[in-house]
Protein backbone atom coordinates (compact mmCIF):
# COMPACT_ATOMS: atom_id res chain seq x y z
CA UNK A 1 0.00 0.00 0.00
CA UNK A 2 1.73 3.58 -1.17
CA UNK A 3 0.26 6.29 1.53
CA UNK A 4 1.62 10.04 1.10
CA UNK A 5 2.77 10.66 4.52
CA UNK A 6 5.54 12.67 6.84
CA UNK A 7 8.68 11.61 7.47
CA UNK A 8 7.99 11.46 11.41
CA UNK A 9 4.63 8.81 10.52
CA UNK A 10 6.81 6.82 8.35
CA UNK A 11 8.94 5.98 11.56
CA UNK A 12 5.86 5.56 13.85
CA UNK A 13 3.93 3.23 10.79
CA UNK A 14 7.79 1.33 10.96
CA UNK A 15 7.25 0.73 14.43
CA UNK A 16 4.19 -0.48 14.69
CA UNK A 17 5.32 -2.56 11.47
CA UNK A 18 8.06 -3.88 14.10
CA UNK A 19 5.32 -4.78 16.56
CA UNK A 20 7.53 -2.77 19.50
CA UNK A 21 6.09 -3.93 22.94
CA UNK A 22 7.36 -0.93 25.50
CA UNK A 23 7.70 2.40 23.48
CA UNK A 24 8.48 5.58 26.50
CA UNK A 25 8.76 8.76 24.93
CA UNK A 26 9.03 12.45 25.93
CA UNK A 27 7.72 14.99 23.31
CA UNK A 28 10.26 17.26 21.52
CA UNK A 29 9.79 19.39 18.19
CA UNK A 30 10.17 18.33 15.50
CA UNK A 31 10.02 14.62 16.43
CA UNK A 32 6.66 14.99 18.77
CA UNK A 33 4.78 13.49 15.70
CA UNK A 34 6.42 10.51 15.87
CA UNK A 35 5.36 9.45 19.49
CA UNK A 36 1.83 10.92 19.59
CA UNK A 37 0.80 8.71 16.29
CA UNK A 38 2.32 5.40 18.45
CA UNK A 39 0.49 6.59 21.06
CA UNK A 40 -2.74 6.60 19.25
CA UNK A 41 -1.97 3.10 17.70
CA UNK A 42 -1.46 2.07 21.26
CA UNK A 43 -4.32 3.68 22.34
CA UNK A 44 -6.87 2.08 19.41
CA UNK A 45 -5.52 -0.88 19.53
CA UNK A 46 -3.30 -0.99 16.44
CA UNK A 47 0.04 -1.50 18.21
CA UNK A 48 -0.58 -3.67 21.52
CA UNK A 49 2.15 -2.45 23.05
CA UNK A 50 2.60 -0.57 26.49
CA UNK A 51 3.05 3.16 25.90
CA UNK A 52 5.08 4.64 28.92
CA UNK A 53 4.95 8.35 29.64
CA UNK A 54 7.58 9.91 31.59
CA UNK A 55 8.93 13.32 32.84
CA UNK A 56 12.35 13.46 30.37
CA UNK A 57 14.16 11.80 27.64
CA UNK A 58 16.75 10.30 30.59
CA UNK A 59 13.31 8.39 32.52
CA UNK A 60 12.51 7.44 28.69
CA UNK A 61 15.94 6.11 27.80
CA UNK A 62 15.80 4.33 31.25
CA UNK A 63 12.31 3.19 30.80
CA UNK A 64 13.56 1.61 27.71
CA UNK A 65 16.59 -0.23 29.20
CA UNK A 66 14.35 -1.45 31.69
CA UNK A 67 12.13 -3.14 29.56
CA UNK A 68 14.93 -4.18 27.05
CA UNK A 69 16.62 -6.10 29.98
CA UNK A 70 13.08 -7.76 30.47
CA UNK A 71 13.17 -9.33 27.04
CA UNK A 72 10.94 -7.16 24.75
CA UNK A 73 10.98 -5.16 21.94
CA UNK A 74 11.67 -1.63 22.53
CA UNK A 75 11.72 2.07 21.14
CA UNK A 76 11.54 5.74 21.77
CA UNK A 77 12.12 9.07 20.09
CA UNK A 78 13.76 12.08 20.48
CA UNK A 79 15.98 15.29 19.41
CA UNK A 80 18.40 17.60 19.85
CA UNK A 81 18.15 18.71 23.98
CA UNK A 82 16.28 15.42 24.19
CA UNK A 83 18.91 13.05 22.98
CA UNK A 84 21.74 15.03 24.81
CA UNK A 85 19.86 14.86 28.04
CA UNK A 86 19.83 11.07 27.30
CA UNK A 87 23.15 10.95 27.46
CA UNK A 88 24.46 9.28 29.67
CA UNK A 89 21.89 6.54 29.57
CA UNK A 90 23.14 5.82 25.69
CA UNK A 91 25.96 5.10 27.29
CA UNK A 92 23.99 2.34 29.24
CA UNK A 93 22.08 1.06 26.36
CA UNK A 94 25.02 0.23 24.43
CA UNK A 95 27.23 -1.42 27.58
CA UNK A 96 24.70 -3.22 28.72
CA UNK A 97 24.28 -4.72 25.10
CA UNK A 98 20.64 -3.96 24.69
CA UNK A 99 19.12 -3.58 21.11
CA UNK A 100 17.11 -0.35 21.65
CA UNK A 101 15.72 1.62 18.44
CA UNK A 102 15.45 4.95 18.59
CA UNK A 103 14.24 7.73 15.91
CA UNK A 104 16.54 10.76 16.24
CA UNK A 105 15.64 13.70 14.48
CA UNK A 106 18.62 16.12 13.65
CA UNK A 107 18.00 19.28 15.22
CA UNK A 108 20.42 21.91 16.16
CA UNK A 109 21.41 21.97 19.93
CA UNK A 110 20.65 25.56 21.80
CA UNK A 111 22.18 28.47 22.10
CA UNK A 112 20.48 29.59 19.79
CA UNK A 113 17.59 28.14 20.20
CA UNK A 114 16.97 26.55 16.88
CA UNK A 115 14.16 24.02 15.92
CA UNK A 116 16.11 23.61 12.78
CA UNK A 117 17.77 20.78 10.99
CA UNK A 118 21.55 20.20 12.36
CA UNK A 119 23.24 16.97 12.86
CA UNK A 120 25.01 17.88 15.49
CA UNK A 121 22.67 16.17 17.97
CA UNK A 122 23.29 13.04 16.73
CA UNK A 123 26.94 13.07 16.21
CA UNK A 124 27.62 14.57 19.66
CA UNK A 125 26.74 11.17 20.72
CA UNK A 126 29.46 9.13 18.48
CA UNK A 127 31.26 7.78 21.53
CA UNK A 128 28.21 6.29 22.90
CA UNK A 129 28.42 3.28 21.27
CA UNK A 130 25.10 3.20 18.90
CA UNK A 131 24.93 2.34 15.35
CA UNK A 132 23.88 5.14 13.60
CA UNK A 133 22.38 4.99 10.34
CA UNK A 134 21.40 8.50 8.45
CA UNK A 135 18.56 8.27 5.99
CA UNK A 136 17.51 10.60 2.79
CA UNK A 137 13.59 9.83 1.98
CA UNK A 138 10.75 8.62 3.68
CA UNK A 139 10.59 5.64 2.10
CA UNK A 140 14.46 4.91 3.54
CA UNK A 141 12.88 5.99 6.95
CA UNK A 142 10.01 3.49 7.03
CA UNK A 143 12.54 0.67 6.06
CA UNK A 144 15.51 1.39 8.10
CA UNK A 145 13.10 1.55 10.98
CA UNK A 146 11.75 -2.14 10.64
CA UNK A 147 15.76 -2.94 9.34
CA UNK A 148 16.69 -1.34 12.86
CA UNK A 149 15.29 -3.82 14.81
CA UNK A 150 16.34 -6.65 13.10
CA UNK A 151 20.25 -5.63 13.41
CA UNK A 152 20.28 -4.28 16.82
CA UNK A 153 18.69 -7.53 17.86
CA UNK A 154 21.73 -9.78 15.61
CA UNK A 155 24.44 -7.33 17.18
CA UNK A 156 22.56 -6.53 21.11
CA UNK A 157 23.69 -3.46 20.18
CA UNK A 158 21.18 -0.28 20.09
CA UNK A 159 20.62 1.61 16.72
CA UNK A 160 19.38 5.01 16.39
CA UNK A 161 17.78 5.99 13.26
CA UNK A 162 18.63 9.65 11.66
CA UNK A 163 16.85 11.92 9.84
CA UNK A 164 16.61 15.44 9.28
CA UNK A 165 14.45 17.84 10.51
CA UNK A 166 11.39 19.10 9.33
CA UNK A 167 13.34 18.32 5.31
CA UNK A 168 12.00 14.56 6.22
CA UNK A 169 9.95 14.68 9.62
CA UNK A 170 7.63 17.23 7.99
CA UNK A 171 7.77 16.35 4.54
CA UNK A 172 4.77 13.97 2.95
CA UNK A 173 5.76 11.93 -0.02
CA UNK A 174 4.46 8.64 -0.95
CA UNK A 175 5.55 5.59 0.73
CA UNK A 176 5.16 2.29 -0.23
CA UNK A 177 4.13 0.51 2.95
CA UNK A 178 4.57 -3.18 3.04
CA UNK A 179 2.12 -5.65 4.56
CA UNK A 180 1.78 -6.70 7.89
CA UNK A 181 2.34 -10.29 7.41
CA UNK A 182 5.87 -10.32 4.95
CA UNK A 183 6.85 -7.77 7.99
CA UNK A 184 6.41 -10.48 10.50
CA UNK A 185 8.21 -12.88 8.40
CA UNK A 186 11.24 -10.74 8.29
CA UNK A 187 11.36 -9.89 11.78
CA UNK A 188 9.84 -12.75 14.34
CA UNK A 189 9.43 -11.92 18.09
CA UNK A 190 12.51 -10.72 19.71
CA UNK A 191 14.40 -13.57 21.96
CA UNK A 192 16.56 -12.09 24.02
CA UNK A 193 19.94 -14.35 24.99
CA UNK A 194 19.84 -13.12 28.52
CA UNK A 195 16.65 -11.26 30.25
CA UNK A 196 15.43 -10.45 33.86
CA UNK A 197 13.31 -13.52 34.60
CA UNK A 198 12.21 -14.34 37.63
CA UNK A 199 12.43 -18.17 37.00
CA UNK A 200 15.81 -17.94 35.72
CA UNK A 201 17.49 -15.37 38.58
CA UNK A 202 20.80 -13.57 37.06
CA UNK A 203 22.67 -10.08 38.06
CA UNK A 204 22.39 -7.25 35.56
CA UNK A 205 25.08 -4.26 35.72
CA UNK A 206 26.85 -5.90 38.26
CA UNK A 207 30.95 -3.90 39.15
CA UNK A 208 32.90 -4.67 36.74
CA UNK A 209 36.02 -4.25 38.05
CA UNK A 210 40.15 -3.44 36.46
CA UNK A 211 40.21 -7.17 35.11
CA UNK A 212 36.84 -7.96 33.06
CA UNK A 213 36.10 -4.16 32.15
CA UNK A 214 38.40 -3.77 29.30
CA UNK A 215 37.11 -7.08 27.68
CA UNK A 216 33.63 -6.08 28.20
CA UNK A 217 34.73 -3.13 25.75
CA UNK A 218 36.83 -5.33 23.74
CA UNK A 219 32.97 -7.58 22.50
CA UNK A 220 31.23 -4.20 22.30
CA UNK A 221 33.76 -3.74 19.91
CA UNK A 222 33.74 -7.02 17.69
CA UNK A 223 29.91 -6.77 17.98
CA UNK A 224 30.14 -3.09 16.48
CA UNK A 225 32.44 -4.55 13.60
CA UNK A 226 30.21 -7.23 13.01
CA UNK A 227 27.18 -5.12 12.64
CA UNK A 228 28.27 -4.08 9.18
CA UNK A 229 27.94 -7.46 7.95
CA UNK A 230 24.72 -8.18 9.16
CA UNK A 231 23.63 -5.09 8.31
CA UNK A 232 24.35 -6.54 4.42
CA UNK A 233 22.78 -9.26 5.79
CA UNK A 234 19.59 -7.55 7.09
CA UNK A 235 19.23 -5.65 3.80
CA UNK A 236 19.60 -8.23 1.59
CA UNK A 237 16.83 -10.22 2.62
CA UNK A 238 14.94 -7.02 3.19
CA UNK A 239 15.52 -6.47 -0.76
CA UNK A 240 14.37 -10.05 -1.73
CA UNK A 241 11.42 -9.19 0.12
CA UNK A 242 10.32 -5.65 -1.18
CA UNK A 243 12.91 -4.83 -3.63
CA UNK A 244 14.87 -1.69 -1.94
CA UNK A 245 18.41 -1.70 -0.92
CA UNK A 246 20.11 0.96 0.22
CA UNK A 247 24.22 0.39 1.14
CA UNK A 248 26.01 1.38 4.56
CA UNK A 249 27.48 3.52 1.84
CA UNK A 250 26.60 3.97 -1.67
CA UNK A 251 28.96 5.28 -4.55
CA UNK A 252 26.70 7.25 -7.20
CA UNK A 253 28.43 8.03 -10.34
CA UNK A 254 31.89 8.16 -9.52
CA UNK A 255 33.49 6.27 -12.04
CA UNK A 256 35.93 8.14 -13.82
CA UNK A 257 35.30 11.21 -11.48
CA UNK A 258 37.44 13.43 -10.62
CA UNK A 259 35.37 15.60 -7.65
CA UNK A 260 33.52 13.11 -5.39
CA UNK A 261 31.29 14.62 -3.03
CA UNK A 262 31.03 12.86 0.28
CA UNK A 263 26.89 13.27 1.82
CA UNK A 264 24.69 11.87 4.34
CA UNK A 265 21.19 12.88 5.22
CA UNK A 266 18.78 14.74 2.96
CA UNK A 267 22.22 16.71 1.13
CA UNK A 268 22.52 13.39 -0.43
CA UNK A 269 19.17 13.74 -2.84
CA UNK A 270 19.96 17.18 -3.26
CA UNK A 271 23.73 16.54 -4.22
CA UNK A 272 21.94 13.54 -6.87
CA UNK A 273 20.14 16.56 -8.71
CA UNK A 274 23.67 18.35 -9.04
CA UNK A 275 25.40 15.50 -10.43
CA UNK A 276 22.76 14.50 -12.57
CA UNK A 277 23.08 17.85 -14.04
CA UNK A 278 26.91 18.37 -14.29
CA UNK A 279 27.36 15.04 -15.46
CA UNK A 280 24.63 16.46 -18.34
CA UNK A 281 27.59 19.61 -19.18
CA UNK A 282 30.37 16.98 -18.74
CA UNK A 283 31.98 17.28 -15.51
CA UNK A 284 33.23 14.28 -14.14
CA UNK A 285 31.52 14.19 -11.23
CA UNK A 286 29.95 11.93 -8.47
CA UNK A 287 28.73 11.37 -4.84
CA UNK A 288 29.35 8.93 -2.06
CA UNK A 289 26.57 8.92 0.32
CA UNK A 290 27.08 7.68 4.01
CA UNK A 291 24.32 5.91 5.60
CA UNK A 292 26.02 4.06 8.38
CA UNK A 293 28.09 6.53 10.42
CA UNK A 294 28.73 4.21 13.29
CA UNK A 295 29.77 1.65 13.04
CA UNK A 296 32.63 3.85 10.47
CA UNK A 297 32.75 1.75 7.24
CA UNK A 298 36.36 2.16 7.12
CA UNK A 299 37.73 0.04 4.49
CA UNK A 300 34.40 0.31 2.30
CA UNK A 301 35.18 4.39 1.83
CA UNK A 302 38.70 3.55 1.32
CA UNK A 303 37.85 1.44 -2.07
CA UNK A 304 35.48 3.91 -2.69
CA UNK A 305 37.52 6.93 -2.48
CA UNK A 306 41.41 5.34 -3.37
CA UNK A 307 42.74 7.45 -6.36
CA UNK A 308 40.08 9.98 -6.72
CA UNK A 309 41.74 13.27 -7.15
CA UNK A 310 39.79 15.21 -5.10
CA UNK A 311 36.96 14.83 -2.35
CA UNK A 312 34.55 17.33 -1.34
CA UNK A 313 32.68 16.73 2.33
CA UNK A 314 29.38 18.19 2.91
CA UNK A 315 28.89 18.28 7.02
CA UNK A 316 26.20 19.94 8.21
CA UNK A 317 27.49 19.92 11.64
CA UNK A 318 30.80 21.34 13.14
CA UNK A 319 33.22 20.07 16.03
CA UNK A 320 33.93 23.63 17.26
CA UNK A 321 37.92 23.80 17.42
CA UNK A 322 38.39 21.33 14.42
CA UNK A 323 36.31 20.92 11.46
CA UNK A 324 33.25 18.94 9.86
CA UNK A 325 32.58 15.69 11.82
CA UNK A 326 32.49 13.77 8.48
CA UNK A 327 35.51 15.11 6.76
CA UNK A 328 37.11 14.67 10.19
CA UNK A 329 36.25 10.99 10.28
CA UNK A 330 37.45 11.15 6.22
CA UNK A 331 40.98 12.43 7.03
CA UNK A 332 41.28 9.69 9.64
CA UNK A 333 39.93 7.06 7.34
CA UNK A 334 41.94 7.65 4.21
CA UNK A 335 45.38 8.46 6.14
CA UNK A 336 46.78 5.03 5.26
CA UNK A 337 45.83 4.91 1.39
CA UNK A 338 49.61 4.86 -0.14
CA UNK A 339 50.13 8.75 -0.96
CA UNK A 340 49.40 8.80 -4.84
CA UNK A 341 45.56 7.03 -4.52
CA UNK A 342 44.83 9.48 -1.63
CA UNK A 343 42.35 12.41 -2.73
CA UNK A 344 42.53 16.01 -1.69
CA UNK A 345 40.23 16.71 0.70
CA UNK A 346 38.04 19.68 1.09
CA UNK A 347 35.75 19.68 4.49
CA UNK A 348 32.75 22.16 3.45
CA UNK A 349 30.30 23.20 6.27
CA UNK A 350 26.79 24.01 5.04
CA UNK A 351 23.43 24.35 6.20
CA UNK A 352 23.83 24.87 10.44
CA UNK A 353 20.36 25.16 11.82
CA UNK A 354 18.41 24.43 9.38
CA UNK A 355 20.13 27.02 6.62
CA UNK A 356 18.51 26.13 3.42
CA UNK A 357 21.00 23.91 1.02
CA UNK A 358 19.83 24.75 -2.38
CA UNK A 359 21.83 23.07 -5.70
CA UNK A 360 23.56 26.41 -5.50
CA UNK A 361 25.21 26.23 -2.35
CA UNK A 362 26.20 22.79 -3.48
CA UNK A 363 27.39 23.25 -6.94
CA UNK A 364 29.69 26.36 -5.37
CA UNK A 365 31.44 23.68 -2.94
CA UNK A 366 32.06 21.82 -6.46
CA UNK A 367 33.47 24.65 -7.94
CA UNK A 368 35.43 25.34 -4.93
CA UNK A 369 37.29 22.57 -5.05
CA UNK A 370 38.26 22.02 -8.82
CA UNK A 371 39.54 25.72 -8.57
CA UNK A 372 42.05 24.13 -6.26
CA UNK A 373 42.00 20.72 -7.99
CA UNK A 374 43.33 22.27 -11.22
CA UNK A 375 45.62 24.48 -9.25
CA UNK A 376 47.43 21.68 -7.37
CA UNK A 377 45.96 23.52 -4.27
CA UNK A 378 45.74 22.01 -0.93
CA UNK A 379 42.82 23.16 0.90
CA UNK A 380 43.74 26.22 2.97
CA UNK A 381 41.88 25.23 6.51
CA UNK A 382 40.17 22.33 7.51
CA UNK A 383 36.68 23.47 7.39
CA UNK A 384 35.61 25.98 4.81
CA UNK A 385 32.09 27.76 5.28
CA UNK A 386 29.57 27.98 2.24
CA UNK A 387 26.26 29.97 2.33
CA UNK A 388 27.79 32.57 5.40
CA UNK A 389 26.18 36.17 5.20
CA UNK A 390 29.48 38.61 4.60
CA UNK B 1 8.67 19.39 -12.18
CA UNK B 2 6.66 21.91 -11.47
CA UNK B 3 6.85 24.16 -7.76
CA UNK B 4 4.02 25.47 -5.89
CA UNK B 5 4.00 27.59 -2.75
CA UNK B 6 1.24 28.47 -0.58
CA UNK B 7 0.90 31.59 1.21
CA UNK B 8 -1.65 31.67 4.43
CA UNK B 9 -2.19 32.55 7.97
CA UNK B 10 -1.30 29.98 10.90
CA UNK B 11 -5.34 28.40 11.16
CA UNK B 12 -6.34 29.04 7.83
CA UNK B 13 -4.97 25.48 7.17
CA UNK B 14 -1.95 26.22 4.76
CA UNK B 15 0.12 23.16 5.41
CA UNK B 16 -2.69 21.08 5.41
CA UNK B 17 -4.14 22.20 1.77
CA UNK B 18 -0.63 21.35 0.85
CA UNK B 19 -0.77 17.70 2.38
CA UNK B 20 -4.25 17.21 0.88
CA UNK B 21 -2.90 18.65 -2.64
CA UNK B 22 0.25 16.26 -2.70
CA UNK B 23 -2.45 13.40 -1.97
CA UNK B 24 -5.15 14.73 -4.83
CA UNK B 25 -1.82 14.23 -7.17
CA UNK B 26 -0.54 11.38 -5.81
CA UNK B 27 -3.57 9.59 -6.94
CA UNK B 28 -3.18 10.64 -9.99
CA UNK B 29 0.13 8.89 -10.71
CA UNK B 30 2.24 12.05 -9.72
CA UNK B 31 5.85 12.07 -7.90
CA UNK B 32 4.92 14.81 -5.33
CA UNK B 33 6.64 16.33 -2.41
CA UNK B 34 4.57 18.50 0.21
CA UNK B 35 6.19 20.62 2.94
CA UNK B 36 6.11 23.69 5.22
CA UNK B 37 8.20 26.64 5.51
CA UNK B 38 9.68 25.43 8.85
CA UNK B 39 8.96 28.15 11.39
CA UNK B 40 7.40 28.41 14.47
CA UNK B 41 3.75 28.90 13.99
CA UNK B 42 1.55 30.86 15.88
CA UNK B 43 -2.32 31.86 14.73
CA UNK B 44 -2.60 34.62 12.23
CA UNK B 45 1.19 34.68 11.37
CA UNK B 46 1.89 34.32 8.10
CA UNK B 47 2.61 31.10 7.12
CA UNK B 48 3.72 29.32 3.79
CA UNK B 49 3.99 25.93 2.14
CA UNK B 50 5.53 24.43 -0.85
CA UNK B 51 5.09 21.72 -3.45
CA UNK B 52 6.84 20.13 -5.65
CA UNK B 53 4.96 17.19 -8.47
CA UNK B 54 6.95 15.46 -11.37
CA UNK B 55 6.35 12.78 -13.89
CA UNK B 56 10.23 11.16 -12.43
CA UNK B 57 11.88 11.18 -8.89
CA UNK B 58 11.81 14.24 -7.35
CA UNK B 59 15.62 15.17 -5.68
CA UNK B 60 15.17 18.07 -4.49
CA UNK B 61 15.12 18.82 -0.84
CA UNK B 62 15.22 22.70 0.03
CA UNK B 63 12.60 25.36 -0.10
CA UNK B 64 11.20 26.91 -3.58
CA UNK B 65 12.23 29.76 -4.29
CA UNK B 66 11.46 29.73 -7.90
CA UNK B 67 7.35 28.43 -7.98
CA UNK B 68 5.38 28.24 -10.48
CA UNK B 69 2.18 28.79 -9.11
CA UNK B 70 1.28 30.40 -5.54
CA UNK B 71 -2.18 30.00 -3.68
CA UNK B 72 -2.98 33.01 -1.30
CA UNK B 73 -5.68 32.36 0.90
CA UNK B 74 -5.77 35.44 2.82
CA UNK B 75 -6.15 38.69 0.43
CA UNK B 76 -4.31 40.46 3.31
CA UNK B 77 -1.17 39.02 2.52
CA UNK B 78 -0.98 40.37 -1.17
CA UNK B 79 0.02 43.44 0.84
CA UNK B 80 1.89 42.18 3.82
CA UNK B 81 4.23 39.82 2.53
CA UNK B 82 6.38 40.13 -1.15
CA UNK B 83 4.04 36.89 -1.75
CA UNK B 84 5.37 36.94 -6.06
CA UNK B 85 9.11 36.70 -5.12
CA UNK B 86 10.50 34.44 -7.63
CA UNK B 87 7.09 33.89 -9.29
CA UNK B 88 8.11 32.83 -12.49
CA UNK B 89 7.21 35.03 -15.56
CA UNK B 90 3.28 34.16 -16.29
CA UNK B 91 2.87 32.29 -13.81
CA UNK B 92 -0.60 31.93 -11.80
CA UNK B 93 -1.61 33.20 -8.60
CA UNK B 94 -5.18 32.07 -7.40
CA UNK B 95 -5.95 34.41 -4.54
CA UNK B 96 -8.62 33.48 -1.66
CA UNK B 97 -10.12 37.28 -2.25
CA UNK B 98 -14.11 39.07 -2.55
CA UNK B 99 -12.69 40.89 -5.00
CA UNK B 100 -12.40 40.01 -8.92
CA UNK B 101 -9.03 39.19 -10.83
CA UNK B 102 -9.58 42.70 -12.01
CA UNK B 103 -9.06 44.01 -8.90
CA UNK B 104 -5.21 43.56 -9.28
CA UNK B 105 -4.10 45.12 -11.98
CA UNK B 106 -0.51 45.37 -10.97
CA UNK B 107 -0.76 41.24 -10.26
CA UNK B 108 -2.96 40.57 -13.40
CA UNK B 109 -0.33 42.36 -15.96
CA UNK B 110 2.35 39.95 -14.98
CA UNK B 111 0.46 37.04 -13.88
CA UNK B 112 -2.35 34.87 -14.56
CA UNK B 113 -4.52 35.79 -11.31
CA UNK B 114 -7.51 33.99 -10.33
CA UNK B 115 -9.81 34.27 -7.21
CA UNK B 116 -12.42 32.72 -5.29
CA UNK B 117 -14.49 33.92 -1.92
CA UNK B 118 -13.38 31.21 -0.52
CA UNK B 119 -14.16 32.57 2.79
CA UNK B 120 -17.33 33.08 1.96
CA UNK B 121 -18.10 29.51 0.82
CA UNK B 122 -16.41 27.97 3.84
CA UNK B 123 -18.23 29.71 6.32
CA UNK B 124 -21.66 29.07 4.49
CA UNK B 125 -20.43 25.53 5.32
CA UNK B 126 -19.40 25.92 8.77
CA UNK B 127 -15.95 25.04 8.26
CA UNK B 128 -14.36 27.51 10.92
CA UNK B 129 -15.77 30.81 12.67
CA UNK B 130 -17.36 33.51 11.40
CA UNK B 131 -13.65 35.50 11.78
CA UNK B 132 -11.47 32.78 11.24
CA UNK B 133 -12.61 30.51 8.23
CA UNK B 134 -10.68 27.66 7.53
CA UNK B 135 -10.38 28.10 3.31
CA UNK B 136 -7.99 24.91 2.77
CA UNK B 137 -10.89 22.64 1.19
CA UNK B 138 -12.31 25.58 -0.80
CA UNK B 139 -9.56 27.16 -2.40
CA UNK B 140 -8.49 23.70 -3.54
CA UNK B 141 -11.70 22.87 -5.30
CA UNK B 142 -10.86 26.16 -6.81
CA UNK B 143 -7.12 25.27 -7.42
CA UNK B 144 -8.71 22.46 -9.29
CA UNK B 145 -10.62 24.21 -11.71
CA UNK B 146 -8.15 27.23 -12.55
CA UNK B 147 -4.78 25.28 -13.31
CA UNK B 148 -6.33 22.09 -14.47
CA UNK B 149 -3.50 20.60 -12.97
CA UNK B 150 -5.33 18.11 -10.67
CA UNK B 151 -9.19 17.05 -11.01
CA UNK B 152 -11.61 18.66 -8.50
CA UNK B 153 -12.24 14.60 -7.90
CA UNK B 154 -8.91 13.81 -7.08
CA UNK B 155 -9.26 16.82 -4.50
CA UNK B 156 -12.80 15.12 -3.24
CA UNK B 157 -11.43 12.00 -2.94
CA UNK B 158 -8.24 12.94 -0.96
CA UNK B 159 -10.79 15.23 1.54
CA UNK B 160 -12.66 11.84 1.96
CA UNK B 161 -9.51 10.15 2.96
CA UNK B 162 -7.60 12.61 4.85
CA UNK B 163 -10.21 14.80 6.51
CA UNK B 164 -11.85 13.33 9.23
CA UNK B 165 -13.95 16.43 10.83
CA UNK B 166 -16.83 17.79 8.71
CA UNK B 167 -15.67 15.60 5.37
CA UNK B 168 -18.99 16.32 3.39
CA UNK B 169 -18.56 20.19 4.26
CA UNK B 170 -15.15 20.06 3.45
CA UNK B 171 -15.90 18.24 -0.03
CA UNK B 172 -19.07 20.33 -0.71
CA UNK B 173 -17.34 23.77 -0.17
CA UNK B 174 -14.44 22.32 -2.63
CA UNK B 175 -16.93 21.85 -5.57
CA UNK B 176 -18.79 25.12 -4.74
CA UNK B 177 -15.28 27.15 -4.91
CA UNK B 178 -14.64 25.11 -7.99
CA UNK B 179 -17.62 26.34 -9.58
CA UNK B 180 -17.09 29.77 -8.44
CA UNK B 181 -13.84 30.53 -9.53
CA UNK B 182 -13.51 33.68 -10.97
CA UNK B 183 -10.38 34.30 -13.70
CA UNK B 184 -9.65 37.59 -16.27
CA UNK B 185 -11.37 36.85 -19.57
CA UNK B 186 -12.36 33.21 -18.00
CA UNK B 187 -8.68 31.97 -19.21
CA UNK B 188 -7.35 28.32 -17.89
CA UNK B 189 -10.80 27.50 -16.31
CA UNK B 190 -10.77 23.55 -16.93
CA UNK B 191 -13.35 22.70 -14.75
Amino acid sequence: MKKVIVGNHAVSWGVQLARAEVISAYPITPQTQIVEELSEMCADGRLPARFIKVESEHSAMAACIGASVAGVRTFTATSSQGLLLMHEMLHYAAGGRLPVVMADINRAVAPGWNIWTDQNDSLSQRDTGWIQLYCENNQEVLDTTVQSFKLAEAVDLPVMLVLDAFYLSHTSEPVDIPDQADVDTFLPKREARLKLDVNDPRAFGALSPPDMYMELRLRQQEAMEQALEVFDAVEAEWGERFGRRYGAIEPYRTEDAEIVLVTSGTVTSTARYVVDERRARGEKVGLVKIKMFRPFPTARLRRALAGIPRVAVLDRNLSPGRSGIFAEELRAALYDLEPARRPGLDGYVIGLGGRDVTPDTIGECLDRSRAALAAGRAPEREDLWVGVKP
Amino acid sequence: MRELRIHGRGGQGAVVASKLLAAALFREGKSVQAFPAFGVERRGAPVTAFLRLSDGPILLRCEVTHPDDLIVLDPTLVQAVDVTAGLKPGGSILICSERDPAGYPELAARFRVATVDAGDIAQRHGLGSRTQPIVNTAILGAFAAFSGLVSLESICAAIAEDVSYRTEANIAAAREAAAAVKSLNGEALHA
